[in-house]
């Protein structure tokens, strides 16, 4: 017996065994990858949703993976990466008008009576009326404005820019915490914002569009203007502003998309 | 007689197999993406030739809202793409199997008569290494073409802190576009691929699983050594 198992062992291969036996282990391992590969799709297809929070709607390691793209990319971001912008002649006549949650919604808004609301904290709300928005210097800009959905289109916005805000009325301490949260005066719809964004240059507190006051359904009185996110973080009609640490809530981060939602 | 041929290393085969299941992940969840703003069609002198995904199409695959799903999906296998990709791309260039792949002088010409072969025109075929001319000018191509959409989807995904590549690329409508256009080019890719291969065979095939293919070779052509290693059998055979 032991005789013979050696003489097996030592008997060369075959060409015609060598060609079967290199066949069935490459498809062996081709299959076995292939089952694996098939029961990793099934279970991020079948991975449960995330417990709706901040943010929600989607599975739990594609928010995961979201998050962690978003801590990537923002190496990228930087305040001196300014958005194209194009002469006013290219600037949309009647702009697209896409979402007006927090606007259609309530009946009660009364434009006359509009202040923003500031939040701050173990202080009083600071309100502010438009005129005072308005006493300061005035910036414009005419920028390709983008639309997760993926239609985009040259608008042109003026208002005061969102630093130049925070230093005028003394918030720039409140502004070193890391997010901002703004919301519709009904808090029907609501962003929150990282502070690289807040600071950006070309972000705006806009209230005139196309050279004269925003109209209702594009935000009227004071509306936010990010050219570095896309057009779900572009609130319109601000009521309440405020700042915080951790991420104030977002509609859209709600619903499964990525919270981050920057360019 | 036959004898073993190698011919696709591991990581070639590695990296064509991943790129299968996670390319089409990546157009499954770009349709996502796409459909949430259907806006491309092709049209000649304002005539409409082809719309791509008219609306009878969304009515009856009743395509629902799955915009922020596609892009978790795309945004979670874009960097699979890109890192098998690189993988494949810096193996080819270290390991010199890029001599074996890039177009050579003589390809271009040489492709059209395989085009002959293949369409059963012409009877013979220029001689070839591992690739046929046409398949170095394909294979080539297909790299050339994930690079650009690689490089255009950055251009798409963040145009600001991009703003060079999307110059690059003509700008965010036309790096749009092109990311668009190359997939429609992996669709026609995969098509032609799949026939080409059912054509080639089992022997071909099993080589991108195994590795090696089996040749058919008479003994006066192979290497001298060989011949030597190899009179013994053909003495037994002859006896």
């Amino acid at each position: 017996m032991k005789a013979n198992h050696n003489k097996k062992v030592k008997v060369p291969l075959t060409v015609e065994q060598k060609i079967k036996r290199r066949t069935f282990i490459s498809f062996g391992a081709f299959a076995a990858l292939g089952t694996g590969a098939v029961t990793g799709w099934n279970w991020l297809l079948k991975a449960p949703e995330e417990t709706p929070g901040i943010t929600g709607g989607t599975r739990v390691p594609l928010r995961r993976a979201l998050n962690k793209t978003e801590l990537f990319f923002r190496n990228f971001f930087s305040n001196k990466h300014l958005v194209k912008t194009y002469p006013i002649a290219d600037a949309a006549k009647t702009p697209r008008v896409n979402s007006l949650i927090g606007i259609e919604d309530d009946e009660n808004f009364d434009i006359l009576n509009w202040k923003l609301t500031i939040k701050l904290r173990n202080q009083k709300d600071q309100y502010i009326n438009i005129e005072a928005l308005k006493a300061l210097p005035k910036t414009e800009i005419v920028y390709d404005f983008k639309c997760v959905e993926g239609w985009d289109e040259i608008q042109h916005w003026a208002g005061v820019k969102l630093s130049d805000f925070l230093a005028h009325f003394k918030l720039e301490e409140e502004a070193k915490k890391q997010y901002m949260g703004l919301e519709t005066p009904n808090g029907a719809y609501y962003v929150g914002l990282e502070r690289e964004s807040i600071l950006h240059p070309q972000t705006l507190l806009a209230y005139e569009m196309n050279g004269k006051p925003i109209s209702i359904d594009h935000g009227a009185p004071l509306r936010l203007i990010v050219p570095v996110k896309y057009g779900i973080k572009n609130l319109k009609r601000i009521g309440i502003m405020s700042f915080s640490d951790s991420r104030p809530k977002d509609y859209w981060a709600e619903q499964g998309y990525d919270y981050y939602s920057g360019l | 007689m036959k004898v073993i041929k190698e011919k696709h290393s591991l990581l070639m085969r590695w990296t064509h197999w991943v790129n299968f299941p996670v390319l089409a992940v990546m157009i499954w969840s770009g349709l996502f993406i796409y459909w949430a703003n259907d806006a491309y069609g092709i049209s000649i002198f304002g005539f409409s030739l082809i719309k791509f995904f008219p609306e009878w199409f969304y009515n009856y695959f009743h395509i629902s809202a799955r915009l922020a799903e596609g892009m978790a999906f795309h945004f979670l296998f874009m960097w699979f793409f890109f890192i098998n990709g690189l993988l494949y791309i810096l193996y080819t260039i270290f390991s010199g199997a890029w001599r074996e792949l890039l177009p050579n002088k003589h390809s271009f010409k040489e492709a059209w008569l395989v085009l002959l072969h293949d369409l059963h025109i012409r009877k013979t075929i220029p001689p070839q290494k591992k690739y046929n001319a046409a398949q170095r000018i394909a294979y080539t191509a297909i790299i050339l073409m994930g690079i650009g959409s690689v490089v255009t989807g950055l251009a798409i995904y963040k145009p600001v802190q991009f703003y060079w590549l999307c110059w690059l690329c003509g700008g965010y409508h036309f790096a749009r576009i092109l990311h668009f256009a190359l997939t429609i080019g992996y669709v026609f890719f995969f098509l032609i691929h799949i026939v080409q291969v059912v054509l080639a065979g089992w022997n071909n095939f099993r080589a991108v699983v195994a590795g090696f293919e089996v040749t058919e070779e008479q003994p006066q052509l192979k290497h001298e050594a060989v011949i030597i290693e190899k009179t013994e059998d053909q003495d037994e055979s002859k006896s």
